[in-house]
């Protein structure tokens, strides 16, 4: 019987298994950001083992909240800066060489195809595109990945989701996972690997299959993963170049790790994406998704673009492309987050800021910032925004506001007409 | 291999939350996600949840273990949920079933989240709903004695011996440092 890409990492990085499908497994690469790190740091201080397994597979940001906005967020960040220092974890990102975990980890090269990776956050699923098993765990499990390097896992169980189609023009990966989210549901997935195969997913660029596996925890995946193949290598080449002689011994190298044909999967599902037309979520729940023309007319109060799921520079150039030319309604307010200071530097070169702040968009720098709803750009009771980030639970961005999930094309151009409404590069 | 030193206790008197769905929100509002310390979560426990008869001022001070329904701890992966009970002297929540990563959260704390069938917890709730209860927790003969006044009711439950462990080692850092 052949194996799934999660049953072959979990293989090569088994230490121990505890009972039943528990498997104990070995780290690659222990992510921290300062939300839920410090508890963690608190806690082994507490404990006498202030220690860390590797110092140079802890790679550590502030992002959430950042600047800090108040003495609190100003303490987590200071926790989590003493403590980089004090055990000599290289890669620390403090305050202007910061980005959004999830973007600024891959644009590092920090995951590898056969990594296992964990983060005290939910959509640490991202970096499953380049092939890794990569997962959000809770603050426990970060503790003791950081101690130890391990981490306990259910032996995985793989949820396969096979795509197949062209995009129509207008249309993109964000689309696509608001689309299977709608499909399967928010429990659709729960507690396995969600695998994305197909010819669609081999079509995508690294940053459409970080948005889809970016939402794989929205249908209540561990993670998403997608196989390694040329276009992986292509984007890792200048932190590879070292390790192997060529591109194609790279490829061979990490195509080993993908799924036999005779693996067994726990469900197979197929989507056909060629008719999809732009979506968007109306309600609380990220598996309520409708086509844009349903809620055409919406109403919005704020145009967010930014978050780990597309707060990259394909999606800026996506938005700037809608945006060019014209200005944002006089009913909205709307604000743009290059997701790393990289995507901000190639934003200001290509003009793309410039773009965004004709059109009267707010710019501000890399954070997770109102994503979550602790800074820059909550909203009040009442109000509503379009926004290209991943989760429209009730008061995820402020007591009493109400999401719209969507890409960055549809709100750019919801920016535009003050409410929802399908862009200009959809003409269907 | 675990002396039990750290082992928590599971017994003392029942909050009844007799409602589905309970979310980590309503355990713990985001807004206290700024909070370093466990401890510091103690008076905002289930600070704006909604629900009849259910005053977290009082109730919270006087219970050491909850019976809720199904679906507890839904909504998103912060294991303040369990640490704001923890530091409120509640080790003990038994439901109808839980959100998987709160679960895995409360054994990672050496905390204990027993599932128990539907029918069992409707005649709990009829039964000692309300009365003033106390449950009494024999670990290792699994078991669950629910008393009021002169009304008793013994409980077998079953957890895995994975999270047996855990529970023994009073959780998963203690159990991960004694043998990785
Ligand atoms: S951008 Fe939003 S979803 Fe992504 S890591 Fe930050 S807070 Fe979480």
């Amino acid at each position: 019987m052949g194996k799934t890409i999660a049953e072959k990492i979990f293989d090569a990085h088994k230490v121990d298994n505890p009972s039943g499908d528990i498997r104990v497994i070995q780290l690659d690469a222990v992510f921290c950001h300062e939300i839920t790190t410090p508890i963690a740091i608190n806690d082994l201080v507490k404990r006498g083992k202030d220690r860390v397994f590797d110092p140079d597979k802890i790679k550590v940001v502030i992002d959430h909240v950042s600047p800090a906005k108040d003495s609190k967020t100003a303490v987590q960040g200071k926790i989590l800066r003493e403590w980089a220092r004090r055990h000599n974890i290289r890669d620390f990102f403090d305050i202007g060489r910061n980005g959004v975990c999830h973007a600024l980890f891959p644009e590092k090269g920090f995951v590898r195809p056969g990594y296992t990776v964990i983060m005290g956050d939910s959509h640490t699923c991202t970096h499953g595109a380049f092939g890794a098993f990569a997962a959000g765990v809770g603050t426990t499990d970060l503790e003791v990945g950081i101690l130890k390097g391990v981490c306990a896992f259910h032996y995985p169980k793989t949820m396969r989701i096979d795509i197949r189609g062209t995009l129509q023009q207008g249309v993109y990966a964000k689309d696509v996972i608001l689309f299977v989210i709608g499909t399967i549901g928010v429990n659709g997935a729960a507690g396995r690997v969600v695998e994305f195969t197909g010819p669609t997913v081999k079509q995508m660029n690294m940053a459409a299959r970080m948005t889809l596996c970016n939402m794989a925890i929205e249908a209540g995946g561990t993670s998403g993963i997608c196989h390694p193949d040329e276009t992986t290598v292509k984007y890792l080449w200048p932190f590879i170049k070292n390790t192997y002689a060529d591109k194609a011994s790279a490829l061979a190298s990490f195509q080993s790790l993908i799924s036999d044909p005779d693996a067994s999967y726990d469900q197979v599902v197929e989507i056909d994406v060629s008719d999809l037309t732009p979506r968007t979520t109306r309600g609380f729940k990220p598996d309520n998704v409708v086509a844009v023309e349903k809620m055409e007319g919406q109403a919005v109060d704020q145009v967010y673009i930014g978050s780990c799921t597309n707060g990259r520079i394909e999606d800026l150039r996506t938005a700037a492309a809608v945006l060019k030319g014209n200005t944002i309604s006089e009913k909205v307010r709307a604000i743009v987050s290059p997701a790393t200071p990289h995507i901000f530097q190639q934003a200001l070169d290509e003009g793309l800021i410039k773009i965004f702040m004709d059109a009267g968009f707010c710019v501000t720098n890399p954070t997770c910032g109102a994503c979550l709803g602790m800074s820059n750009g909550v909203l009040a009771e009442g109000e509503i925004c379009a926004a290209t980030t991943n989760r429209n639970f009730n008061g995820r961005m402020g007591k009493g506001g109400m999401i719209h999930l969507m890409s960055p094309a549809t709100a750019a151009a919801t920016a535009i007409a003050g409410h929802i409404t399908n862009s200009s590069l959809f003409t269907n | 291999m675990y002396l039990g030193k750290d082992m928590k206790n599971f017994s003392g008197n029942v909050l009844f939350l007799d409602r589905d769905d309970i979310n980590t929100d309503e355990i713990i509002p985001a807004k206290y996600l700024t909070e370093n310390t466990k401890e510091a979560l103690a008076p905002y426990l289930l600070e704006d949840m909604e629900m009849e008869e259910f005053d977290p001022a009082i109730d919270i001070a006087a219970s050491q273990a909850i019976v809720t329904r199904s679906n507890f701890g839904c909504g998103s992966s912060r294991e303040h949920a369990p640490w704001a009970l923890e530091v409120n002297g509640i080790n003990l929540v038994i439901a109808e079933s839980f959100a998987r990563i709160f679960r895995q959260n409360m054994y990672n704390c050496g905390m204990l989240a027993v599932e128990i069938d539907k029918a069992t917890l409707d005649r709990l709730v009829t039964r000692f709903a309300g009365l003033g209860t106390t449950v009494e927790t024999d670990f290792e003969s699994s078991l669950f004695t629910f008393a009021s006044g002169d009304i008793e009711e013994v409980v077998p439950f079953s957890i895995s011996g994975y999270d047996r462990e855990l529970i023994h080692a009073g959780g998963w850092v203690n159990y991960a440092d004694s043998r990785y």
